[in-house]
C-alpha cells in the first residue's frame, strides 16, 4: 500500500521555491481544498501564485490547479512540476511526464497501479485515500469532499505547513456553517496523522514561515476590476455571459450589493442588466453614457467582434463607454478557457472606417483596480470608448499584488459637459466645436435646458453643430479633430514604465499586461547569463513619446506578447514607424501563460552569437 | 437627409398649452421625406400629442434606428435630444438611456425593417424587459431608403411595385408585443389622425413598454394595386375596435359616461383613458389572451384591427424590477457612488 520507491536521481530539495500541481476531475469539489492549501502557504507569509487550468466544461473533464511557491516573489508560471498530486486517472501519464527528475508524485494508492505506469527518476508517495475515506464516511458525497481535505492534511505534513494555519482558515471559511468546522478539521488531522505515521515527512520540499509577503494582497483581476468600476462611479452595467469575463460582472454585482445600497431607502445606486447579446450590452452602455451615466460592459473576444458596429458609432458620435475585455484564445470560439493577448488590433481599430480607440493594459489586479476606475474618467474626458485589456491569466487567477488604494480627495472627472447655467449664460454650444483646441468638444446631457443645448446624435457625418452634412470639408475637419483628440489622449493615459538593466545595453524588450511577471523574471535570469536587457512596459494605447524614445535608443527590441502575429509589434510599426527589422517578434500563444523560460528562449533565438552549443 | 431648419415665424395667436409652449416648440426641421409620406403624418401626430399632454419638450428623449422612419426624429421635437443610432438597435440604446435617467420620457421610433428584420431581437427583449417607453413602428411593409424591397411585415402574397410577389410569412409585431409582455399595445394608421393622436398620448402617459404599430403607406414604393400597405387597402380593411380619449390627470372629470359602451382605464400617472367601444365589437382591451385570439382571427380574414388593443395599467417596469433608486442614476455623486479608502483598507485586510 505504502510505496516509497528509492531512486538513483537525487530528490529535489527546496525551501519556499517549488511548484505543486493538483490534477483533478472538474466538479469533484477539489477547487476549494486546493485553494485552502494555497492560502495556508500565503498565511505563512510566503508568496504563492496559484493558477486554475480548466476546460470549457462543468463536470467530468480534467482540471489542474498549479501553485508556484516563490520566496523571491516570482509570480509567473514556471515549467515543470516539483510535486504532482495526481488525483485524476484520465491524465495520469501526462501528469507523470510533467514531473521534474527528482520530483515527487503523490497519488491515491487504494487501487494498485502497474509498475510500468510509474517513472523511476521520481519519488513516489502513495496514500490509500479512497480506502481511508470509505472506512471513515458512509455518504458518497462526504467521501468525495473529505478526500480533498484529507490530502491537504497529508500535504501539510509532507511540506511542513503549519496545521494551525489551515485550521484557522477552515474556521474562517465555515464561519456561517459552524457545524462543518469540526468534521473538516477531523479530516485534515486524519490526513496529517496518516502521513506522519506512514510517509517520510517532511519531503525535500518544505514551506518555512517568511516575511516576504509584506502588505501584499491576493485577489483575482476580474474582482479587482469590478471594484475599480465601483470606485470609478460606474452606474450602469450591461453584459452578456462569456468566459472569462463573467466573474467580473458577478463581482461587480456582489460589491454593489454591499457598497451601493442607498441607506435611507434600501434602493440600488446602480443598475445591472443581463442583455440578450453583446450587441445589446454595448448598445445599453452607449445609451446610458449618452444620457450622462457612467456605464460599462465586460466581455471577451467573440463579444468584441459582435460590438464592432456600435464601437464605430461611439467613436464617431463621441460617446463615452468602458469595456473590460478579458481576453481568451481566438480566433472564433478558439480556446475559451485558455489565455491570450490576441484582441489588440480588433480593439485598437474596432469597426469599419478609420477609427482608433484607447486601450489600457493592466499587469496585475492592482492595476485592474486603478485602471478600472481611471477608465471612467478617461472615457468621460475623451468622450470615446476605453478598453481595459485583461486576459484570462490575470482576470481569473488570484494574484498577489500591492494593496488597493484610493485617494478620498479624488473627484470624478465628468469631462466637458455644459450645464443649464452655462447655456443660460449664453455660452456658445456646438456639439462638435473644438473650443479648447484639444480635439475634445463639449456635450450636454438630454433634458438640460428647455430651449438651448439640445442636439441630434448620429452616426452620419455632421458639422460642428451636429447638423447632418456630406460636405467633404466638414467631414475631413471632423476626422482630423478626432485625431487631435487621440493625440490629447497620449498625455492622459497611463505612461509606460521602464526597468533599466544594471548595465548600459542596446537591447530592449517591450511587453504589456500579464506577461509582466515572466518578463521581470526573465530579465533577472538573462542578467545572470550576462545578457543585459532594458524593459519597457506599455500600459496604454495611444503610445506616447517615451515609447518612441525607447525604440530610438535601442538597436534591437524584443516585442514579447501572447498572440501569433505580434499584434503589439504591428501597432508599434503602424503608429510610430520605426525600422520594422529592429522589432523582433517574440510570441507565445499556445494558451498557457507565458513563462520566463519561454521569453528567454524567444529572445535567445534572436541572439545569433549566443546560439545553443 | 439634408438639414433644413424651419423658419421661426410664429403666428401671434398660436394656442399655448399649460406650460406656455405653442405647437411650434414641438416641431423639428423640415422633413426631407417624399411628399405625402405617411411618416410625416405620424411626426405631426407626435408633435400634437406632446403639445396636448403639456410635456416639456426638453424632457423627452427621442431615439431611432436606421431607415426612413428613423430619420423622422429630426422632423419633430427640435428642442429634445435625439439619437439616431444603428440599424435595429434603438431598443438597447433607449434601454441604456432609460437606466441612466428614469425621469425623462422616452420615445423610440423605428420601422418595419428596423424592428421586424434586423432588430427583431432587440424589439422582443425591450418588450419583455419592461422598458418604460413609447415604441412606435412606422410600418410600410417595404424598404424605402433602398428602393422598394419587401420587409418582414409585408403580407404573404403582396405585390411589390416591380411586380414581385412576397412568398414569406409576415411578422405581426402587435402579436409579438402582446406575447412578449408589452403592457400597452395599439395599432393605428397614419391616415387616421383622430385615432392616432390619442393613442400616442395614452402611450406617452403609460408606465411600462407601450407599443404602437402604425401602418404608414410608402407613397413611392408601396402604394400601388396589389400592395396590402397602400392607403386604399388599409382604408378598406381597417377594423377599429374602439375610440380613445385621453383625459390628463390634472383635468377634473365631469363627463358622465354611458354605461356599457365606454370603459375607463386609470393609468399610473393618474390620467384616464376613455375607451368608446365601436358598434359591432365587444372588444375587451384588458384581456390579453382574448386580444391575441381576436387579432389572429381577423388577421386570417385579411382585416387590419386598429385601436387600443391591450392595456395593463398595473404592470411594473424595468426600474421596479431592478430596484433602482428614485434619483436618476446619472445625477449620483461620489458620495453615493464611491465607498472610499476606509472601506478599501478593510477589504484589503480580508484579502491576505
Amino acid at each position: 500500500m505504502l510505496q516509497i520507491v528509492k531512486t538513483e536521481t537525487a530528490a529535489l530539495q527546496a525551501v519556499n521555491d517549488f511548484v505543486v500541481k493538483f490534477a483533478n476531475v472538474n466538479g469533484s469539489g477539489s477547487a476549494s481544498a486546493n485553494q485552502l492549501f494555497a492560502k495556508s502557504i500565503l498565511r505563512m507569509g510566503v508568496p504563492v501564485a496559484p493558477r486554475n487550468i480548466f476546460p470549457s466544461n462543468i463536470q467530468g473533464l480534467p482540471t489542474w490547479y498549479e501553485i508556484r511557491v516563490s520566496e523571491a516573489g516570482h509570480l509567473a508560471a514556471r515549467e515543470g512540476t516539483d510535486l504532482m498530486v495526481a488525483m485524476n486517472p484520465q491524465t495520469w501519464d501526462q501528469d507523470l511526464a510533467s514531473i521534474r527528475p527528482g520530483g515527487y508524485l503523490f497519488y491515491d494508492s487504494t487501487r494498485a497501479i502497474p509498475a510500468s505506469r510509474f517513472r523511476d527518476d521520481i519519488i513516489i508517495i502513495g496514500m490509500p485515500l479512497t480506502e481511508l475515506c470509505n472506512a471513515a464516511y458512509k455518504d458518497a458525497r462526504q467521501r468525495q469532499l473529505f478526500k480533498n481535505i484529507i490530502y491537504v492534511g497529508a500535504l501539510a505534513a509532507l511540506l511542513d505547513i503549519e496545521i494551525d494555519v489551515i485550521e484557522a482558515l477552515l474556521k474562517e471559511q465555515f464561519r456561517a456553517k459552524e457545524k462543518l468546522i469540526a468534521p473538516n478539521i477531523q479530516a485534515l488531522h486524519m490526513g496529517r496523522d496518516y502521513a506522519r505515521e506512514h510517509l517520510n515527512c517532511p519531503l525535500g520540499l518544505t514551506v518555512r514561515r517568511s516575511g516576504a509577503l509584506g502588505e501584499h494582497i491576493s485577489i483575482d483581476g476580474n474582482s479587482a476590476a469590478a471594484l475599480g468600476a465601483v470606485y470609478g462611479g460606474a452606474m450602469v452595467a450591461a453584459w452578456y455571459p462569456i468566459t472569462p469575463s463573467t466573474s467580473l460582472v458577478e463581482a461587480f454585482s456582489k460589491y454593489c450589493a454591499k457598497l451601493r445600497i442607498a441607506p435611507e431607502t434600501g434602493k440600488n445606486n446602480f443598475a445591472i442588466v443581463q442583455a440578450e447579446d453583446e450587441l445589446a450590452s454595448i448598445g445599453m452602455v452607449i445609451g446610458a453614457a449618452w444620457n450622462g451615466a457612467r456605464a460599462f460592459t465586460a466581455t471577451s473576444g467573440p463579444g468584441i467582434s459582435l460590438m464592432q458596429e456600435f464601437l464605430g458609432l461611439a467613436y464617431f458620435a463621441e460617446i463615452p463607454a468602458v469595456l473590460f475585455n478579458v481576453q481568451r484564445a481566438g480566433p472564433s470560439t478558439g480556446m475559451p478557457t485558455r489565455t491570450q493577448q490576441c484582441d489588440l488590433l480588433i480593439c485598437a481599430y474596432a469597426s469599419h472606417g478609420d477609427t482608433k480607440h484607447v486601450l489600457l493594459f493592466p499587469e496585475d489586479p492592482h492595476e485592474c483596480f486603478t485602471f478600472g476606475a481611471q477608465a471612467f474618467d478617461l472615457a468621460d474626458r475623451l468622450q470615446t470608448p476605453v478598453f481595459v485589456m485583461l486576459d484570462l491569466e490575470i482576470g481569473m487567477n488570484e494574484r498577489l499584488c500591492r494593496p488597493l488604494t484610493w485617494d478620498d480627495s479624488k473627484r470624478m472627472d465628468r469631462g466637458k459637459v455644459m450645464t443649464e447655467a452655462d447655456l443660460e449664460a449664453g455660452k456658445l454650444f456646438g456639439r462638435y466645436l473644438d473650443v479648447d483646441h484639444d480635439g475634445i468638444p463639449y456635450r450636454t446631457y438630454p433634458g438640460t435646458h428647455p430651449s438651448k443645448g439640445s442636439f441630434f446624435t448620429r452616426g452620419t457625418s455632421k458639422d460642428e453643430f451636429a447638423r447632418y452634412t456630406e460636405a467633404g470639408t466638414a467631414y475631413v475637419a471632423n476626422m482630423e479633430r478626432l485625431i487631435r483628440k487621440f493625440r490629447t489622449a497620449e498625455d492622459l493615459v497611463p505612461a509606460p514604465q521602464i526597468r533599466s538593466a544594471d548595465n548600459a545595453t542596446t537591447l530592449g524588450a517591450i511587453y504589456f499586461g500579464s506577461s509582466s511577471a515572466a518578463m521581470r523574471e526573465a530579465q533577472e535570469l538573462l542578467a545572470g547569463q550576462g545578457v543585459d536587457l532594458d524593459l519597457l512596459r506599455i500600459r496604454a494605447f495611444p503610445f506616447n513619446d517615451d515609447v518612441r524614445h525607447f525604440i530610438d535608443h535601442h538597436d534591437t527590441l524584443f516585442v514579447v506578447e501572447q498572440n501569433r502575429d505580434g499584434q503589439l509589434r504591428t501597432m508599434l510599426i503602424n503608429e510610430l514607424e520605426p525600422t520594422p527589422a529592429k522589432l523582433k517578434r517574440c510570441v507565445h500563444y499556445d494558451g498557457t501563460p507565458i513563462t520566463a523560460r519561454h521569453i528567454i528562449d524567444l529572445i535567445e533565438a534572436h541572439l545569433p552569437h549566443r546560439s545553443a552549443p | 437627409m439634408t438639414f433644413l431648419p424651419k423658419p421661426k415665424l410664429h403666428h401671434p395667436e398660436l394656442a399655448e398649452n399649460a406650460l406656455g409652449y405653442t405647437r411650434r416648440d414641438y416641431e423639428g426641421a423640415i422633413s426631407t421625406l417624399c411628399a405625402g409620406c405617411g411618416h410625416d403624418s405620424i411626426s405631426a401626430a407626435i408633435v400634437r400629442a406632446c403639445f396636448e399632454l403639456d410635456l416639456p419638450p426638453h424632457r423627452i428623449a427621442k431615439l431611432s434606428g436606421i431607415g426612413c422612419s428613423s430619420k423622422t426624429p429630426t422632423y419633430f421635437l427640435g428642442n429634445s435630444h435625439g439619437f439616431n443610432s444603428v440599424h435595429g438597435r434603438m431598443p438597447s440604446v433607449l434601454t441604456g438611456a432609460n437606466l441612466a435617467n428614469r425621469d425623462l420620457v422616452y420615445l423610440g421610433v423605428s420601422g418595419d425593417g428596423d424592428s421586424a428584420s434586423i432588430g427583431l431581437g432587440q424589439f422582443a427583449h425591450a418588450m419583455r424587459r419592461g422598458v418604460n417607453m413609447t415604441y412606435i413602428v412606422m410600418n410600410n411593409g417595404v424598404y424605402g431608403l433602398t428602393k422598394g424591397q419587401f420587409s418582414a411585415t409585408s403580407d404573404k402574397g403582396a405585390k411589390s411595385k416591380s411586380g414581385a410577389i412576397n412568398r414569406d410569412e409576415a411578422i405581426d409585431l402587435v402579436g409579438l408585443a402582446l406575447q412578449l409582455g408589452a403592457s400597452f399595445v395599439g395599432r393605428s394608421f397614419s391616415g387616421d389622425k383622430a385615432q392616432l393622436v390619442p393613442l400616442i398620448k395614452a402611450a406617452l402617459s403609460h408606465k411600462g413598454p407601450a407599443f404602437i404599430d402604425c401602418i404608414s403607406p410608402c407613397v413611392t414604393f408601396n402604394n400601388h394595386q396589389g400592395s396590402t400597405k397602400s392607403f386604399d387597402y388599409v382604408r378598406a380593411h381597417n377594423e377599429a375596435v374602439n375610440f380613445l380619449d385621453v383625459i390628463p390627470a390634472r383635468e377634473e372629470i365631469t363627463v358622465a359616461f354611458e354605461p356599457g359602451s365606454v370603459e375607463i382605464v386609470r393609468q399610473h400617472d393618474g390620467s384616464l383613458l376613455k375607451l368608446r367601444k365601436l358598434d359591432d365589437t365587444d372588444y375587451n382591451p384588458r384581456d390579453r389572451l382574448a386580444a391575441m385570439s381576436f387579432l389572429a382571427k381577423h388577421r386570417e380574414a385579411g382585416e387590419i384591427v386598429t385601436g387600443l388593443l391591450y392595456i395593463n395599467p398595473e404592470e411594473t417596469e424595468l426600474h421596479d424590477q431592478l430596484g433602482t433608486t428614485e434619483t436618476p442614476l446619472n445625477s449620483l455623486t461620489e458620495a453615493e457612488l464611491c465607498p472610499g479608502s476606509a472601506v478599501l483598507a478593510k477589504l484589503n485586510a480580508t484579502l491576505r
